[in-house]
């Protein structure tokens, strides 16, 4: 299966606007926090897990998915939430905690949902597993379209919820698919330290169900892969799990000094960002100019000055509307 | 009142009753859990749905609790019904995750844009010997954490009553019912939880307390089980001349703080029977919302008989000694009505 030129362009489109929207979230996110770094200080406190680097898997899998098709993301979601077309200004004003954000501050950026393309997130290791095969089981019995993925890290698949909810989907012949973003770290425990197989797909066997792991963070690959699983799955015929070489360019969260990475791990990913790796592809076979990929990324520059505009610009919630919404 | 040819059922057959007549009117109400189908649950409370709704919408489960409440929420999120059954509250420990952090959080982590409208069921109590991860009430473990309703019916109105609303509420309800309600002989069962039910569907409105008895001298308040002890401590508390009011809870999120208060502004005198664990409990949280009235003056202090905070113990004669009882109930009633609080 090979993406057409327009869904490249979308590809390369979200993972550019992905990732200026981190880079600017990342600046943003120091604001307030100097000299002495505190996590409870500037326009956007608490933890922050940047995705930059794993943008391929976000978007080689959303660009088969439609807006009634559920994603369920983890604490790094960014990605993931910009490639299944979640409404960036108000993602990112929830991301400031704004009133205008997309659960009006309560979620922050672990926390966000926008039901309107059947988005959401879990900040808790594998836990969007379980809610994603519902929804997967709720279709199948309502016999509606759609299918749903869960997009998890490979350090989840050491999870029992990992476990329970790859059984029930194998069991009821779901329309579901597991996405391992293999990054290799689960904070500062390598793979390796964690994991007894090299890769998670082989756990597919367990369920009696297809694996496939992709190597090289590469987005056609990626692309390749999920959209059979995922044309699979639209045929009735049960989940497929999917690992994927990707590379987390930053630290855990904002504020890890990561020490554990042996030297020179961080160069060597750089040098494979899959940023600049796509764009020179899609510039070099011909699908793209190079004026056509900058006017890409000035778009996606723009997008996101208007998102970050909208977040700066909203009201702060009422203190007294954490009251409100504990139930429908 | 007794009405001649009436219709009683157990809690068990109520709680059926009530799921079979939500899912004949709404497609996207289903059943799941372990042991629900063929067997009809357990305890008794989803037998025959098999039967009537088929395989799909009532489904067996793997023995696997955190995936299928997880899978619950996604599908509620997603349209349906989910009720779901914990088929002892004591396995809480392997799947809590899923629910207080999934099912209890997200319409909030959504801003209200989501909804979640599953019923969690499961079973409480002891007396049976069945040891301490298996006897346990623990309400006061899911009442004090946000986004859950929580209800626990007393007898067999209230089941059907309450599990209807629970299936019509847009946010997620734990169900607690007592297994020593449940009119499973096997269980020691307590009849008077058998009441007259009627056929056609009706709601009992989640967050009001019932008024068991009208009493003036004590209150005493309680939920399930503790309800029926204090029913028949009040009797034994008449005939010695003393008159108890009896306040059936039923829920205890949202909590009916006002119909506490109104009775205690009464009587003057509190007792709180509770078989979950006497400390950081709901008996607490009831003496605190006297306290807190502010225009409530106590003529003896308040009492609670809990389970103490020991794990449950096995044998008979151990676990006994522990669980609350009418004999207790009526005792503290007796020293309280005859206790002044000094001036």
């Amino acid at each position: 299966m090979q993406p057409s030129k327009a869904t490249l362009g979308w590809m390369y489109h979200n993972m550019v606007t992905s990732r200026k929207f981190e880079t600017i979230i990342e600046k943003i996110y120091m604001e307030g926090k100097s000299p002495v770094f505190n996590m409870a200080n500037g326009p956007i406190p608490g933890e922050m897990h940047l995705s930059n680097g794993q943008e391929p898997v976000a978007v080689g899998v959303c660009a088969h998915l439609k807006p009634e098709d559920i994603v369920t993301a983890t604490h790094r979601p960014h990605h993931q939430a910009i490639a299944k077309g979640v409404d960036l200004n108000r993602m990112a004003a929830e991301i400031f905690g704004k009133a205008t954000g997309l659960s009006g501050g309560r979620g922050g950026h672990m926390h966000l949902f926008d039901p309107a393309v059947n988005f959401a997130c879990a900040g808790i290791i594998a836990q969007g597993m379980g809610p994603a095969v519902g929804a997967a089981l709720s279709r199948k019995m309502q016999g509606k379209p759609g299918v749903a993925v869960a997009f998890i890290g490979e350090g989840a698949a050491n999870q029992g919820a990992f476990h329970e909810a790859m059984n029930l989907a194998a069991v009821w012949k779901l329309p579901f698919i597991c996405v391992i973003e293999d990054n290799a770290w689960g904070i500062s425990v390598a793979k390796s330290a964690a994991t007894p197989v090299k890769r998670n797909d082989v756990r597919a066997a367990a369920y009696g169900i297809p694996g496939h792991y992709v190597e090289g963070n590469d987005p056609w690959k990626i692309y390749d892969v999920a959209g059979q699983a995922i044309a699979r799955a639209r045929a009735g015929e049960g989940p497929t799990l999917i690992e994927v070489e990707t590379y987390r360019l930053a630290g855990h969260f904002m504020g890890d000094a990561e020490g554990y990475r042996p030297k020179g791990e961080k160069d060597a990913l750089f040098a494979k960002d899959p940023i600049p790796l796509m764009r020179k592809r899609l510039e070099a076979d011909g699908t793209f100019t190079a004026a056509e990929l900058t006017k890409m990324e000035a778009e996606a520059e723009v997008k996101v000055a208007a998102a970050i505009k909208f977040a700066r610009e909203g009201a702060a919630p009422k203190p007294e509307d954490a009251l409100t919404a504990v139930f429908a | 009142m007794t009405i001649v040819n009436e219709r009683k059922l157990t809690i068990a057959r109520a709680m059926a009753e009530a799921m079979a007549q939500e899912m004949r009117i709404d497609p996207a109400v289903f059943v799941m859990g372990e042991d629900i189908a063929q067997l009809g649950g357990v305890f008794g409370n989803t037998r025959g749905l098999v039967d009537e709704f088929g395989k799909d919408r009532v489904r067996d489960t793997p023995i696997s609790e955190t995936g299928f409440i997880s899978a619950a929420v996604g599908a509620a999120m997603d349209g349906m019904r989910p009720v779901v059954e914990l088929m002892f509250v004591d396995f809480f420990g392997v799947c809590f995750d899923a629910i207080y952090n999934l099912m209890a959080k997200n319409i909030y982590f959504s801003g209200g844009h989501v909804t979640v409208p599953m019923v969690l069921m499961t079973s409480t109590g002891g007396g049976y010997s069945d040891a301490g991860q298996h006897s346990q009430c623990l309400y006061g473990s899911f009442a004090h954490l946000p986004g859950m309703k929580v209800v626990s019916p007393s007898n067999a109105y209230d089941a059907k009553g309450l599990m209807t609303a629970a299936i019509r509420d847009n946010s997620p309800v734990i169900f607690m019912f007592h297994k020593g309600l449940q009119g499973m002989g096997w269980l020691g069962t307590e009849a008077a939880a058998n009441v007259h039910v009627p056929e056609d569907a009706y709601e009992v409105e989640i967050g009001k307390a019932a008024i068991a008895r009208e009493g003036s001298d004590v209150t005493i308040v309680s939920i399930a089980m503790g309800v029926h002890h204090a029913l028949k401590a009040a009797k034994v508390l008449e005939a010695e001349g003393i008159s108890t009011e009896v306040v059936d809870l039923r829920s205890l999120v949202p909590l009916d703080r006002d119909t506490v208060r109104a009775s205690v502004r009464k009587t003057g005198r509190l007792i709180v029977v509770d078989e979950d664990y006497h400390s950081y409990g709901v008996s607490g949280e009831i003496i605190a919302t006297v306290c807190e009235a502010g225009d409530i003056t106590l003529k003896a202090p308040p009492r609670r008989i809990a389970y103490p905070d020991v794990p449950i113990a096995y044998a008979h004669g151990m676990e006994q000694f522990c669980l609350p009882n009418p004999e207790k109930v009526a005792a503290a009633a007796r020293e309280i009505c005859r206790t002044a609080v000094p001036a």
